[in-house]
């Protein structure tokens, strides 16, 4: 029940060829005081994107309206840092349904999945080639196909296959959730309680 | 079970599998829940949604740390956003019936101080917490590690997440430490060794020398900072130092059941001959106070170094030298003698007895800069509690320091104690992240021996010089 299924999307991209974005630029601590998942997006990148003032930063590519896209493109080690799932929400609620790097932290990676955007790991070529790609043309589309675990440069066709396990690949598909999967083998799990 | 050589952490792990998922993840079952005010809201809302309740309620144990003010916690929390949180805390608690040391609470404190003092962590549990720091709990040899949200919701709601099983690596320090060198300056190196990416995908076993050696604390402070190089945990196998730690605290076993629980910590080790997917091994006598000069816990170095150019450094130039604009520092500089405006020992890092010890070994008989603002602040009230018992409170008074109350604090800065913008803070926490101690604050992470001669001083300084 949690989330929209995935299969296919393509669409522009946002490039943010930065290292190392860590979930603390993702979403600041000092928005984590909601008590919902919603309205996290506004406060997306907020002080890469924003001045002290709240006035937007020219120079930071979310204030860019050149660039657009459900998909992020970031450097390696992307999400790394704290468990806060809010930074998952925030790129979810901005409208992201993609992010596309060389390496993912692992907490991130899970929270992603879990809240239903799609985090697909290419080789560092195939991160450069995105760049490149989006850098000649700022609306270049990229396909990424869940079924075939394929995500594709459409300009140049330039394709790369990633890796997602099967159990995951199918709840995204189907939009079924890991809540719904214990709940049904709530039995197992008492027993397994009892014996330990 | 066959006999081969296994390690500590496939013994634990293995033995916490209750369904094997072909082509997918391991449904995990978890015995002890830790639960905060700001990553709980969500998940307790997700099962009033789907209408279901909580399987286990005595496995989950809730504390309030993360946006708690630190001075004046018997006034109501101005912040009405943070109130709503602590609240919502309170009444989910009480509804499902978790235990709940709230603000108040003789037993508060940051989440993973309160868990080990009173007993709640224990060898072999497996221990989750919607917070990354999670990792502190395996000092233990526990598999501990930090879930998002979603995963709160899951541990709630049927006591498992979903787990992929992560590679072993083990990281061995030999030999003996040097003077003023602390468990935290074990963890940055290593750190610094490995970048803050080096461990993802592996949970870390910590060997040799050097952790055998250490206190309960420190190893705490080591494992705590596992997931500064990505890993998701770090473990160190139980041994006399833990039993003693563990043994008389408030929720530990007793009784027969110690002696029944005893005799199966101590099957709690990687066998000879177990292999790992990576090794590592570290000298200890190459490791000296530690400071970070960048945006990330992997940009430290010896106190005594200069800042390294971008082109001796791996990854992207560019954001190396956006950290460094960020830091306003340069390449090639020395860190000592750099102004500083902040000092803050706490966090679930640092904020244990020892590292109070630590702190005020060197602020005895001393006086704190003028300019410098500092905030000492508890783990916990029980470690408040011994720092007035121990006479070290009476050391930091007269040395210009004030004792504040337990929380989280500056570690992340989601209450007031926020540094301001442009500032520079030697902080005993764990990250330097961009603005993580309040927008724009810049960051120098050390231990409290380097934050102690910092605050004296007011500039950067090897602690080395007042031991």
């Amino acid at each position: 029940m949690a989330y929209d299924s995935f299969n296919v999307l393509k669409s522009s991209a946002v490039p943010l060829p930065i290292e190392n974005v860590d979930t603390d630029q993702i979403i600041p601590a000092r928005f984590l005081k909601a008590t919902e998942r919603t309205g996290f997006g506004d406060n997306l990148f907020r002080d890469w994107r924003y001045d002290k003032n709240d006035a937007p930063k020219a120079d930071f590519v979310l204030n860019n309206p050149t660039y657009s896209g459900k998909i992020l493109v970031g450097g390696k080690n992307f999400g790394s840092g704290s468990s806060r799932e809010h930074a998952a929400w925030a790129i979810y609620d901005y409208g992201f349904r993609c992010v596309v790097s060389s390496f993912f932290a692992d907490i991130f990676r899970g929270n992603a999945i879990n809240v239903g955007v799609l985090p697909v790991q290419v080789s560092p070529e195939f991160l450069h080639q995105i760049f490149t790609a989006i850098e000649a043309d700022p609306k270049a589309e990229l396909e990424v196909s869940l079924p075939e675990q394929t995500i594709t440069i459409v300009a140049t066709g330039a394709s790369e296959k990633f890796a997602i396990n099967g159990y995951k690949k199918n709840n995204l598909l189907n939009g079924f959730d890991d809540i719904d999967y214990l709940q049904a083998m709530k039995l197992e799990i008492s027993t397994f309680a009892e014996n330990r | 079970m066959s006999n081969s050589p296994t390690t500590l952490f496939d013994k634990v792990w293995d033995s916490h599998v209750v369904r094997k998922i072909a082509d997918g993840p391991d449904v995990f079952f978890i015995d002890r829940h830790f639960i905060h005010e700001v990553t709980s809201p969500v998940a307790f809302l997700g099962l009033e949604t789907r209408g279901i309740g909580v399987l286990f309620p005595e496995r989950t144990f809730a504390t309030a740390d993360h946006n708690t003010p630190t001075i004046n916690q018997h006034l109501p929390v101005e912040d009405p956003l943070s109130a709503n949180q602590l609240l919502q805390l309170e009444k989910n608690t009480a509804k499902y019936g978790i235990s709940h040391w709230g603000l108040g609470n003789p037993k508060n404190g940051i989440v993973h101080v309160v868990g080990p003092e009173n007993g709640i962590t224990l060898p072999g549990m497996t221990i989750v917490c919607g917070d990354s720091h999670t990792s502190t709990h395996g000092a233990f040899g526990a598999i501990a590690f930090g879930i998002g949200t979603s995963e709160v919701e899951m541990v709630l709601s049927s006591q498992c997440i979903m787990q992929p099983k992560p590679k072993k690596m083990r990281i061995n320090v030999n030999g003996a430490l040097g003077k003023g060198v602390t468990p935290k300056d074990v963890a940055l190196y290593i750190i610094s060794k490995l970048t803050t990416s080096g461990a993802t995908g592996y949970f870390v076993e910590y060997a040799g020398d050097v952790f055998e050696k250490m206190s309960m604390e420190g190893r705490m402070t080591v494992c705590n900072l596992s997931i500064e190089m990505g890993a998701r945990g770090g473990m160190i196998a139980p041994d006399q130092t833990t039993f003693d730690y563990i043994e008389g605290r408030e929720l530990a076993p007793k009784g027969a059941d110690w002696d029944k629980q005893l005799a199966y910590w101590k099957t709690l080790k990687t066998d000879s001959g177990a292999t790992f997917d990576e090794e590592i091994t570290f000298l200890a006598s190459d490791i000296e106070p530690m400071i970070t000069y960048g945006t990330n816990p992997g940009m430290g170095m010896g106190i005594s170094k200069q800042i390294p150019n971008a082109d001796d450094v791996e990854g992207g130039v560019s954001t190396y030298e956006k950290s460094l604009e960020y830091m306003g520092f340069a390449q090639n500089d020395s860190m000592i003698g750099k102004k500083v405006d902040y000092v803050f020992i706490g966090s679930c890092t640092n904020g244990r007895i020892e590292d109070f010890r630590a702190f005020a070994s060197i602020v005895k008989g001393r006086k704190k800069a003028e300019h410098v603002t500092a905030w000492v602040v508890p783990g916990s009230h029980i470690v408040e509690a011994q720092i007035r018992e121990e006479g070290i409170y009476d050391i930091l008074t007269e040395a210009g320091f004030a004792l504040r109350q337990p929380g989280c604090s500056a570690c992340l800065a989601m209450n007031d104690d926020k540094i301001p913008a442009g500032k520079y803070a030697v902080s005993t926490s764990n990250r330097n992240f961009e603005g993580r101690q309040g927008p724009g604050s810049r960051t120098l992470l050390a231990s409290p021996l380097v934050a102690a001669a910092a605050a004296i001083t007011g500039v950067v300084t090897d602690p080395r010089e007042f031991l």
